[in-house]
């Protein structure tokens, strides 16, 4: 649940895969204003039949397409396509050109998360978050064998 | 000067010989196994194979020692990174993308980096290339928003014979000097136009159009 003073945002979001779908989803269950973007209209399908938002079926490189999706009037932006660098573009022309103020996008390739984040960008990399996770769990089980032991 | 080219083989390969013929060092950065195979048996130049948007193989192809970076990748997306990468990480001078949608020189050069459309460049020689012999295209100012044209006057010409004020050149267009047998003439409202005046003309892209067919549309 987004927490905040405001019970309605203008939620934009790009690439409607697993990620993409289940943001959408989610947020227009809880009672937000999405608009969704995918190059795919096969990908729309990932919706649920609740999902009441917007789909816009193009190219988000193109600056067109983002016009269409009004990103200048929304105040969140997820940029989770499958394509590290589609996000990365998405994500800045949403926060330098669009003024957008809240602006997530996902990266695959932990290498490139420093550089987005040199540029300003927030960035969620799920293979940095999946190590770590899987590098605690690692570490736990190893100090519940060692407390066995004892 | 050593220049660094991320592209696909059919852009890559004919500017790269041509880098190459000027004497400068050239290595490329392709995606693909087989085209890369091509390049280094064609040219002389240092072929990477890899993703042009990764800083380490940006780094492994020498992009610290580049005096240019030319990304000319199909996807805007890439070539967007790569320049970034280029002048922020690896302090690059000299960065240039080509961008595939035209939308996105503007989007680029708000984000800092230099671009160029092709596709808006090739429009722009198809568009001056009009059917009149007599219409030149003299240099335009800011990107195309004002245009210096030359046009020389037919006998045909429906503004032959008429003043200035009467052709009725719309607003924001001016003829702004005529040179009448080699002699220059600063036009006035009055001043009369004759056959074989050659015009100076300065418009603006909305009313470009109009002002050469009032300018060259023939006598009814």
């Amino acid at each position: 649940m987004l927490k905040s003073s405001k019970s309605q945002y203008h939620i934009v979001i790009v690439g409607c895969g697993r990620l993409g779908s289940l943001l959408a989803n989610r947020l227009s269950a809880q009672g937000h204003s999405v608009i969704t973007i995918d190059n795919n209209p096969h990908a729309f399908s990932n919706l649920s039949t609740e999902f009441s938002g917007f789909r816009i079926e193009g190219d988000a490189t193109e600056f067109s397409t983002l016009e269409k999706a009004k990103m200048a009037q929304s105040e969140i932006v997820i940029a989770s396509t499958s394509d590290d660098n589609v996000n990365l573009m998405v994500a800045q022309v949403a926060k330098k050109i669009c003024n957008v103020s809240h602006v997530v996008a996902r990266v695959f390739d932990p290498k490139k998360e420093a550089t987005f984040q040199e540029m300003g960008i927030d960035t969620i990399c799920p293979t940095s978050i999946a190590g770590q996770v899987l590098l605690d769990t690692i570490a736990e089980s190893l100090t519940k064998q060692a407390g066995e032991k004892k | 000067m050593n220049i660094m080219i991320i592209g696909a083989y059919q852009s890559v390969y004919y500017l790269c010989r041509l880098f190459l013929s000027k004497g400068y060092k050239v290595t490329v950065i392709n995606r693909n196994q087989e085209e890369c195979e091509r390049l280094a048996h064609n040219l002389k130049a240092t072929i990477v194979h890899g993703d042009g948007s990764d800083p380490q193989i940006l780094e492994e192809a020498g992009a610290n020692s580049a005096d240019a970076i030319l990304a000319i990748t199909p996807n805007d997306q890439d070539n967007l990174l790569i320049c970034q990468l280029g002048f922020s990480h690896f302090h690059i001078p000299r960065t240039l993308a080509v961008v595939n949608d035209p939308d996105n020189e503007h989007v680029f050069r708000k984000l800092g980096v230099a671009a160029v459309s092709l596709t808006r460049v090739l429009s722009m020689l198809i568009e001056q290339q009009t059917d009149f012999d007599d219409i030149t295209n003299l240099f335009s100012i800011g990107e195309g928003k004002i245009n210096v044209t030359e046009v020389v006057l037919s006998t045909s010409s429906r503004a032959v014979g008429k003043t200035v004020q009467q052709i009725g050149m719309p607003n924001g267009s001016l003829i702004a000097s005529i040179l009448r047998q080699n002699k220059p003439i600063v036009p006035s409202g009055s001043t009369q136009l004759l056959d074989k005046d050659r015009l100076i003309v300065v418009t603006l892209p909305e009313n470009h159009g109009e002002v050469l067919k009032i300018l060259t549309s023939d006598q009814i």
